[in-house]
């Protein structure tokens, strides 16, 4: 055997690594089996929808809510309401939230006080949904019912700001800690003032991840049902458009969200088509909010 | 206001005549550190620093790892206030005034006292916004466009970046960053310039491109220079100040002194302290 033959039978390795193999298969398994439920539910959910959308696409977007007539009914209303909770979330959330994480990451000293604060934020975020209804029964609907109108538009819109608010924090902090100190050490260094570092450095350097988080959060919010029927969206009765902006925002509302829920629990199975096509209008939705954060993320994303 | 006479206003010329006499032969005192400790939590870093550093000369803080001499660095421009558990036991005194007193703000400190960092930090702007900054928060008066090209010609970066200062910094060369960088110090015109290993992450022609700039800017600024490369310290500095570490080693403590402040060919030729000597020729450290 020459050298070289030696030195290739050692590189080539004795025996096959079975367990390996074995392994690298119930992995591949695992993720097929979630792959193929996603896909059966789109499948259906397609099946039944698709319809719907090609046949009278106008209609149904602009139709009004029915519980009675499938041919007739639509989901305007579903998204204008969807639209104006999301507009609460955009003005009351994203300020809140990005101010906090400023505080916490640019100006709370490294206390066991602050730490604690910053672990229970993360915490708030894993609470449930319905908790957060909740909260928003008691404290918009009826502690604050006077000024929001009960179970209003602006009860539903606070309650999903709030819903998201940590969200909204912990993306924010993570984009502010991703900054290199070494931008504020150089900002300090030529005598800027520690607003003035956050202002012109910080912040700007922060944007990308601050926006792809606050983009995720929204996409949150438009799917989430739970909340909003405890504090009162309903699919009955709603504006009829001869009231004022105040008056709508005051007054009874309808989400995408709950529009699905109720017709999903209609009896009557014409409204199973319905309620697909409204599905897949939610998805979209979501997916493209989804997909314009990626987009941020790796259009904007800096390389430190 | 009464109308002084001939003889006493001689007498007043003839005073700052003496004083700027003496200032040339022993330049001004900027820094005083006086028994300067620096802690950070209950950990002393430095210890009993005495140090007088002077106008425009380059000193330059040599020694192994974990001295301190980038923690004293620090402290000269209160860049350490930055960390949160850190604090000082003794003075220093900048001009006379104890830069640690209440009244004393730590941003207008910074501002006269410039610090260049080991990696080049440009923000992530064009290079002419990298410089303007500065100046526009400092509310300098003048043409921004005249300081831009004041600053960077004075780093010697105009030429290569004069066309081409909208871009983004972080598209320029270490050098050419690490250059950004001492022109944006520049740019607001401070009294003093802190440099923490300017150029250890730098190739060496950057790095000698680095020591001729500090020569050449030394004639308007009191540089100071933490430095790990004992020939740049030969090369570049006037003063040299030797740290080492001293390890107790029952509390498996390590705390940086000073050894030995001189001249730097002193330092280099004929230093006083053994470890010093050790140290400089390559026995220790």
């Amino acid at each position: 055997m020459t050298s070289v033959d030696a030195v290739l039978h050692g590189l080539q390795g004795a025996k096959k690594d079975t367990k390996g193999k074995v392994l690298e298969f119930a992995l591949l398994g695992a993720l097929m089996v979630i792959l193929a439920t996603l896909f059966a539910l789109l499948f259906d959910v397609m099946r039944l929808g698709v319809g719907v959308l090609v046949d009278r696409p106008g209609a149904f977007f602009t139709g009004k809510l029915s519980t009675f007539s499938a041919q007739t009914a639509g989901i305007s209303q579903g998204i204008k309401g969807s639209m104006l909770l999301m507009i609460f979330v955009v003005i009351v959330a994203f300020p809140l939230g990005i101010a906090s994480a400023v505080y916490l990451e640019e100006y709370a000293s490294d206390t066991r006080l602050n730490r604690f604060i910053s672990v229970n934020i993360r915490n708030l975020a894993g609470v449930p949904a319905i908790v957060y209804g909740l909260l928003g029964l008691t404290i918009f609907v009826q502690f604050f019912g006077g000024l929001t109108g009960g179970t209003s538009l602006i009860a539903g819109g606070l309650t999903l700001a709030v819903l998201v608010l940590p969200i909204v924090i912990i993306t924010s902090s993570e984009a502010l800690r991703a900054v290199p100190d070494s931008i504020r050490e150089a900002g300090y260094g030529v005598g800027a003032t520690r607003w003035q570092v956050i202002r012109s450095h910080v912040l700007p350097s922060a944007a990308p991840g601050i926006l792809t988080g606050t983009v995720l959060s929204i996409s949150r919010a438009v799917g989430e049902t739970a909340p909003l029927l405890v504090v009162g969206a309903i699919t009955g009765f709603l504006s009829n458009g001869g009231q004022n902006f105040v008056e709508q925002l005051r007054g009874k509302y309808t989400s995408m969200p709950t529009i699905i829920y109720r017709w999903a629990t209609l009896p009557n199975q014409d409204f199973r088509a319905l309620t697909s096509a409204a599905i897949i209008v939610l998805l979209a939705v979501t997916l493209l909010a989804n997909g314009v954060a990626i987009f941020l993320r790796n259009r904007y994303e800096r390389k430190w | 206001m009464v109308d002084l006479g001939n003889k006493e206003i001689d007498m007043h010329i003839s005073a700052a005549q003496a004083r700027s006499d003496a200032a040339s032969q022993e330049a001004e005192v900027v820094f005083e550190l006086k028994d300067l400790s620096v802690f950070y939590g209950r950990f002393r870093a430095v210890r009993d620093i005495n140090l007088r550093i002077r106008e425009r000369e380059i000193t330059a803080l040599i020694g192994p790892s974990g001295c301190g001499k980038t923690t004293v660095l620090r402290c000269l421009n209160r860049m350490n206030d930055l960390v949160e558990s850190a604090r000082i036991e003794g003075q220093i005194l900048y001009h006379g005034v104890d830069l640690y007193d209440a009244r004393v703000d730590p941003v207008e400190v910074r501002r006269r006292v410039g610090m260049v960092f080991q990696k080049p930090n440009p923000f992530p702007k064009s290079i002419y916004d990298n410089i303007s900054f500065g100046p526009k928060i400092a509310g300098l008066d003048g043409d921004m466009d005249e300081i831009v090209e004041r600053s960077l010609t004075k780093a010697a970066l105009w030429d290569e970046v004069k066309d081409r200062l909208k871009e983004p910094a972080l598209a320029l060369s270490g050098g050419q960053q690490q250059r950004l960088c001492i022109a944006r110090c520049i740019a607001v015109q401070p009294d003093v310039i802190l440099m923490d290993e300017p150029a250890s992450a730098l190739d060496p022609i950057s790095t000698g491109r680095i020591e001729d700039l500090m020569n050449e800017i030394k004639t308007d600024y009191t540089i100071i220079i933490v430095t790990h490369n004992m020939q740049q310290a030969a090369r570049v500095s006037d003063k040299t100040a030797f740290f080492t570490v001293e390890v107790q080693e029952e509390q498996d403590r390590r705390t940086g002194i000073l050894v030995e402040y001189d001249s730097t060919e002193t330092i280099f030729t004929t230093p006083a302290d053994e470890r010093t000597e050790q140290y400089v020729t390559g026995r220790f450290g």
